[in-house]
């Protein structure tokens, strides 16, 4: 018994071995074949995002052509800033490459130290060949993953405020959709019906993530976040930006707007109880897939309007996709960024319903032919007038938008009749305070 | 060698166990104390350092401080105190012999049992405003329909109910038990003495209970005040920060805000509460058995 135990086992080691052998084999072969990091493993910490959603059925044949094992893991965009944040502060991360909010963590991150700065493999022909076209990329997007000179990941998407309405009530009413925020509220108040289900509009309402959304009202109404390194939320400008938000979601809105972000706006605008939603355009794909839309084929798409102070939406670059300083197999994962961002696979998220960053993709006439009526011609007329900020841009700025968030969703709560003068005041002093406190107060 | 764990078997038998309270319970409070008198916050460019009783200092004069204790004790005694009465009474009505006794006792058990982020997210559609059921429910009672999760005044006790949807059992179990332990002879004596159901209940079973009670009270108690999955999942604090109770305010400081320090010194002041409130019931309790 003990002897065929024993020769069972030098039996195992022989073939364990022979498959190592074979295994040292075939990736040596491969290795002729341009693929220089087979075998490494990359781990990929993504955001749940349209994008991630149209890349991970590809990620196979990216394995295949490198030979580098990917091991992706994706999250919700708050709990991945904590889960990057919580890895890369105990200093034993293993996370190679991960997607990243410029606006939201871009500076944070930088002073940390947690981007490895690209500029060392943009620069080098070895690793980023020319027909990667690194030049094609927006040049408003790379500004945005830019700070002092250095790129510190590549952006993959914009996104920026639009209107979503209902093609068929407008038609009925013969309406077309609002030029500008007074149109806006009227149309907002024709089709409030609260008796019959029906809501004027929504937009997030939620203390933190309404500011995004608020923004483009903000710059609409002349407003702005921060000048010259000042919070300015307290002019008369932005005074009028808060009470217009509160109160057409206060009035014309559905009820428990100051509990939603955009998956509960858009869950209420796709089961048909909205007639208008204001948010960022790479929420569309949710409204248009029909398992989860009961109005998928009646989605319109207009510009954000404009308002006293002229038509400034955002455009913004929400994610990009970096390499982690304390990555081990830096150099297999930029092989991982440069696929991910290659003109091919992004041509095929666009068609996913992303709106990314390339040049060349917004050019080819096959792919506009298959977006959404209007969507490229929007882009091209927001991307000439967009602010490119949805935010405060500072480091402490979940904070920020926490005290500014604070004010909108009183505003909300009370139609926009609070004292929002001296609320706004108190805002600001807080954000003023944060602001000395990371050494960005009037820089 | 054996010699020597003879001679020492009073301190190395129980080391295991005391080196497993050390390290899982007694270093991780000591080490929230001490960055709790660090400004180790990964905004501010210097470098951290000892600030002593400044994040105290900060976190006095926060009002969204004094907001989440006022919260945190307001949900604990609407939950709890909901929880006690109705588990009380629950756990009285299933101590007689009756068909399917134990079925009963099993469903009781189900919503204990499952996962609060599910639970969260389920009742978040619940209260769901315009497309939700709870508001449907309130309309077959001819109420007026309600905000829920989204009103200032509505949010916290829309998040006790499901704390008391979800823990009432516990209660009910734990009284159960104690039912099953009081001793036969003063209910006889009552009997003969032709006492009605009433002064049963009010003279002999509850008194009889109290002990039981408190334990429940005290459990329930403790895990209220640091109730932190469903409120997150629900209403993350908000709307503003109207449900932003100590647990939240303490982990939005860390892990929104990244400041560390301030976020440690809020939880020392959670555990402050916490123990100090389960003193105050147990010195209840002993002037009670005098």
């Amino acid at each position: 018994m003990k002897g065929f135990v024993k020769r069972g086992l030098v039996l195992a080691g022989a073939v364990v071995l022979a498959a190592a052998v074979a295994g040292c084999g075939s990736s040596g072969q491969k290795a002729a074949d341009g693929q220089k990091y087979a075998g490494q493993t990359v781990r990929f910490v993504a955001s749940n995002h349209t994008y991630t959603d149209a890349i991970k059925p590809l990620i196979p044949e990216f394995e295949k052509k490198t030979g580098i094992k990917v091991n992706m893991e994706s999250y919700f965009e708050d709990q991945l800033t904590q889960k990057l944040t919580v890895e890369f502060t105990s200093g034993a991360s293993s996370i190679d490459v991960f997607m990243t909010r410029p606006l939201q963590e871009g500076r944070l991150f930088s002073k940390n130290g947690w981007y490895q700065p690209l500029n060392t493999y943009l620069g080098d022909a070895q690793k980023t060949p020319a027909d990667w076209k690194w030049n094609d990329f927006q040049k408003s997007a790379v500004d945005a993953t830019t700070l002092k000179g250095n790129v510190y990941a590549v952006p993959i998407v914009t996104e920026w405020q639009t209107l979503f309405y209902r093609k068929d009530l407008f038609e009925q009413a013969g309406l077309t959709p609002p030029k500008t925020l007074e149109e806006l509220e009227a149309a907002a108040k024709k089709f409030h019906n609260p008796s019959a289900g029906m809501y004027g509009i929504v937009s997030r309402g939620q203390r933190g993530a309404s500011v995004t959304q608020f923004s483009s009202y903000l710059y609409g109404h002349g407003g702005d976040f921060l000048k010259d390194g000042k919070c300015v939320l307290d002019t008369p400008q932005a005074i009028q930006a808060i009470q217009y938000y509160g109160r057409i979601l206060h009035d014309y809105g559905p009820p428990g707007v100051t509990n939603m972000s955009w998956p509960q706006a858009q869950a209420l605008m796709a089961s048909g109880k909205v007639a208008m939603w204001t948010d960022a355009s790479t929420l569309l794909p949710g409204l248009l897939d029909p398992q989860k839309s009961k109005v998928a084929d009646k989605i319109g798409l207009a510009m954000f309007p404009g308002g006293p102070g002229g038509q400034h939406p955002f455009m913004v670059v929400p994610w990009a996709v970096s390499i982690a300083n304390q990555s081990k197999n830096k150099d297999a994962a930029w092989e991982f960024v440069k696929w991910l961002s290659s003109q091919e696979v992004m041509t095929k998220a666009q068609l996913a319903g992303n709106t990314t960053t390339r040049n060349a993709i917004w050019g080819d006439a096959a792919v506009v032919a298959k977006l959404h009526p209007g969507m490229a011609d929007i882009a091209k007329q927001t991307g000439g007038i967009a602010v490119p900020y949805d935010r405060p841009v500072m480091t402490a700025v979940v904070e920020a938008r926490d005290a500014i968030g604070d004010v909108i969703v009183k505003s909300i709560e009370t139609g926009g009749t609070a004292d929002i003068a001296s609320l706004a005041k108190e805002a600001v002093a807080k954000v003023n305070a944060l602001l000395e406190k990371s050494g960005e107060f009037g820089q | 060698m054996n010699r020597y764990i003879e001679r020492n078997i009073s301190w190395l038998f129980p080391l295991p166990a005391a080196l497993f309270i050390l390290s899982m319970m007694v270093f991780p409070v000591v080490y929230t104390f001490w960055v709790s008198l660090t400004d180790w916050s990964m905004t501010s460019s210097d470098a951290v350092k000892f600030v002593g009783l400044k994040n105290y200092i900060d976190l006095l004069s926060d009002p969204r401080f004094f907001n989440s204790v006022k919260l945190t004790l307001y949900f604990t005694v609407l939950a709890v105190g909901v929880e006690t009465v109705l588990g009380v009474a629950i756990a009285l009505l299933l101590n007689r012999d009756f068909k399917g006794k134990n079925l009963v006792k099993g469903i009781l058990l189900l919503p204990m049992v499952a996962t609060p982020v599910a639970i969260g997210l389920a009742w978040t559609l619940f209260y769901e405003p315009t497309i939700g059921l709870g508001n449907y429910a309130l309309g077959l009672l001819g109420m007026e329909p309600s905000r829920w999760l989204a009103s200032n005044t509505a949010v916290i006790p829309s998040l006790a109910i499901v704390d008391i949807w979800e823990w009432t059992p516990m209660v009910t179990l734990i009284v159960l038990a104690g039912l099953a332990s009081l001793p036969n002879e003063p209910y006889e004596a009552a009997m003969v003495d032709g006492a009605t159901p009433w002064q049963v209940l009010r003279y002999i079973t509850l008194p009889l209970l109290t002990p039981t009670i408190m334990i429940a009270v005290i459990l329930r108690g403790i895990d209220a005040f640091k109730t932190f999955d469903i409120i997150y999942t629900m209403t993350a604090g908000g709307p503003g920060f109207a449900s932003e109770t100590l647990n939240i305010y303490a982990y939005n400081l860390a892990f929104g805000y990244f400041k560390f320090g301030a976020a440690s010194s809020a939880l020392v002041a959670l555990l402050a509460l916490v123990l100090g409130s389960s003193l105050i019931v147990l010195w209840m309790r002993r002037s009670w058995d005098q």
